[in-house]
Parts: structure tokens; sequence; C-alpha cells
């Protein structure tokens, strides 16, 4: 009883922070101090989400924002010089808003009690995947097709940022601020390992627990990033035909054993039978790599080096 | 002896919040950047190393608290390379403003 009170409680104070974190940065006047806010709102929310039993999305969240919260910093140092939107605008964006949220509020407080759940029908299935972690089942077998899209966005945005963005709008390879500096090039030399080791145990250990390729791809970019900001690692030449090749392998990779389905089960994204979980293990250390590569390339930017002419 | 051992959390939890406290507090109020840096260091290290050697106990494995103990000496490493980072930061820019 006590301990179901420390979690009610810790709940509350979990819910009360995340909105007054929300309405700073919604409220912040400078950009900056904005994003900053969004940042301590992607953390608080992933802890949000562990508490909610969503481990892989908690994990998911807190890598993703690790890696979206320097686009957004360095983004942040350009929208200062726009001028806000006018007030019948940002009036009728906030009464939208509200709207989303208080439809959302009434379905969710309107719901029977207990929910009406299909989830042990949709799991009864997944038994022949020969996967212990339901949420990775769900992702490459019922939803196989948005997370074959979802990749394919992340490479749609890496040839939008290459084809558009001005070169003078983008750094260079982020490099170190006050280079050469002793210890970020010790920090650099030890900590690789260390987090290629967990990206690998996150990528194995997705097919029974929380972990997976997204989570296990922005580790190895943020190690990645780490080896160029402390200047060991040069940034790639963008035009390399190796590097372009390997990150489209992945969607490719994917696509392919997708087409394949065709073939031999008989439908776009169907695995044959007892060869499931070893196709799903080559498309996600396929789709790792790959999207490893993006999401690495997203954060260099156009500007890392420009293409031998 | 589990009481023992709630109480060790409780006291050791317990400590690490006041230093995370302390250290908010000269964030806050501190009026240059190197002694906020060094109140920030304080929560990180002394904070979150008395938190995790409370919780250790509570892990249920050996592995578990094992992997407690990585989890802060890894926080420590980097937080001692990013206020090294930003302390020269602040110097370069020091020296800058002087030359």
């Amino acid at each position: 009883m006590r301990a179901g009170m420390m979690n009610a409680s810790l709940d509350a104070v979990l819910v009360v922070t995340l909105l007054a974190v929300a309405l700073f940065s919604v409220l912040a006047r400078q950009a900056r101090a904005a994003v900053i806010g969004f940042i301590a709102f992607g953390l608080l929310l992933a802890l949000a989400w562990v508490r909610l039993g969503a481990v892989d999305v908690a994990l998911t969240e807190a890598a993703i924002g690790a890696l979206t919260a320097p686009l957004l910093l360095g983004a942040s140092a350009f929208a200062g010089t726009e001028k806000p939107a006018s007030p019948p605008l940002r009036l009728a964006l906030a009464a939208l808003c509200a709207l989303i949220a208080g439809t959302l509020a009434v379905i969710v407080l309107a719901a029977p009690e207990p929910a009406p759940s299909l989830a042990m029908q949709a799991v009864a299935p997944l038994g022949a995947l020969d996967l212990g972690n339901a949420v990775t089942a769900v992702l490459l077998a019922y939803r196989a097709l948005d997370t074959l899209l979802e990749t394919v966005v992340v490479l749609l945005a890496l040839i939008g940022i290459w084809s558009l963005a001005h070169d003078e709008n983008w750094r260079d390879a982020p490099a170190s601020p006050a280079a050469p500096s002793p210890p970020l090039d010790l920090l650099a030399r030890v900590l690789p390992p260390v987090g290629l080791v967990v990206a690998m145990h996150l990528l194995w250990v997705g097919a029974d627990a929380p972990g997976g390729k997204f989570q296990a791809a922005t580790l190895i970019a943020a190690m990645g990033l780490l080896l160029m900001m402390a200047g060991l690692t040069p940034p790639p030449a963008l035009g390399d035909a190796r590097l372009r090749a390997l990150v489209v392998a992945g969607p490719a990779v994917f696509l392919a054993i997708g087409l394949a389905g065709f073939l031999f089960p008989g439908s776009f994204l169907a695995y044959p039978d007892g060869w499931a979980k070893p196709l799903i293990i080559v498309i996600e250390m396929a789709l790792t790599v790959s999207i490893a590569l993006m999401l690495l390339l997203m954060l260099l930017g156009p500007g890392a080096r420009k293409p031998s002419a | 002896m589990s009481v023992l051992i709630d109480l060790f959390t409780l006291m050791a939890v317990g400590s690490g919040l006041l230093f995370f406290l302390a250290g908010t507090i000269g964030l806050l109020r501190f009026p240059d950047a190197l002694s906020r840096l060094h109140a920030l260091t304080k929560a990180d290290n002394l904070g979150l190393g008395l938190i995790v050697l409370g919780l250790m106990p509570q892990a249920g494995s050996a592995l578990g608290a094992l992997k407690l103990l990585v989890i802060w000496l890894l926080a420590l490493f980097a937080g001692a390379v990013a206020s090294q980072m930003i302390a020269r930061l602040v110097q370069g820019g020091r020296g800058c403003g002087r030359g």
C-alpha cells in the first residue's frame, strides 16, 4: 500500500514537472531557451515512458532526443532573427493544440475500465517468430511496412538536408570548441569501445528485451561523432560511393526481403515459415548500420566537407 | 538485517539528494561560471555516487549492483570531461577579453 502511494506521488511529481517544463518551452521568449526546455522535456518524457512500462519507447525517446538536441540547438541560433507569428495566427495555433489535447483527454478518460484490448489475440501468433520482445515482434511482423517507411523517412531527411540546406547555414563538422582538448581526446579514446559494446548488446537483446536497432544506431552514431569532435577521425567524404552504398544498404535489404515475400509466402513483407527469426536479425543488423550512418551524416550536415568536383 | 539495509539506503540516497539540492542552489546562485561548474560537479560526483551507493544493496543481484556502479563511473568520466571543456572555454573567453 505504501509503495502504491509512493508510486502515485512519483507519477504526480513527474506529470506536474512535465507540464511545467512544457509550458516553459512554449512560453520561452528565446528560441535557445525553448530548445533547452524541450531537451529537458524529452528526458522527463523518457522517465514517464518507463513509469508506463514502455521501456522500448523510453530508450528511443532518450536516444533520439540526444541526437536531435544538437540539431535543434544549432537551428535555434538562426531562429532568433525571424519575426514572431502574428497574434491571430498564434491564437489559432493555441486553439488547435488545445482542441487536440482536449479530444485526446476526453477519449482517454471516457475509455471503459478495463480498456478493450486485442493484445492477447495479437500476441498469440507471435510465438512463431521466436522473439521474446513483443515490441520488436510487432514492429517487424504486423508493422513491418511502418518500420520500412520509417527508415526510408530518415533516408529522405538526410537527402533533404543534403539538397536543401544552404552551406552557410551549416557549420563544419562539429569540431571541438577548445581544440585541441586533452580531456575530450581521452574521452574519445576510452568511451567508444564501451559504447559499441552497449550498442551491440542493445541490438542483440532487442529480440527478447527492450532495445533494438534505433537505440543501437544512435549510440553508434554518437560514438562516431565523439571521435570526429575530438579530431581522432576525419569526417567522411560525402561523395564516397561506399558510404552512400552503406547508407542505403539497410532499407535496400529490408525492401529486398519484403519483395522476396511475394515469391515464397506470397505477399509483400511476409516471412517464409521458419525463416522469420534469421531474416529479422539480418534486417535489424543491416538497418542498424544504415541508421547509424544516416544519423551521423544528418548531424554533420552538408558543410562537413565539399565533395571533390 | 533487511531493516538495516533499508536504513542504509535511505541515509545514502537522502544525503545524495542533499548534494543535488546544494548543487542546484549553487548553480542558480553562484556568481561566475567556474564556481557554478564547481557546484554542479559536486552534485554529479558525490550526489550521484551516494545515490548509487544507497541503491546498490537494493539491486537484487551482484550484476545489477555492478551495472549501477558502472553507470556512476561513466557519469563521473563524462562529467569530468564536460566540465574541463566548459572551464577551458570560459578561460579562453577571458583571455580574449583581456587581449
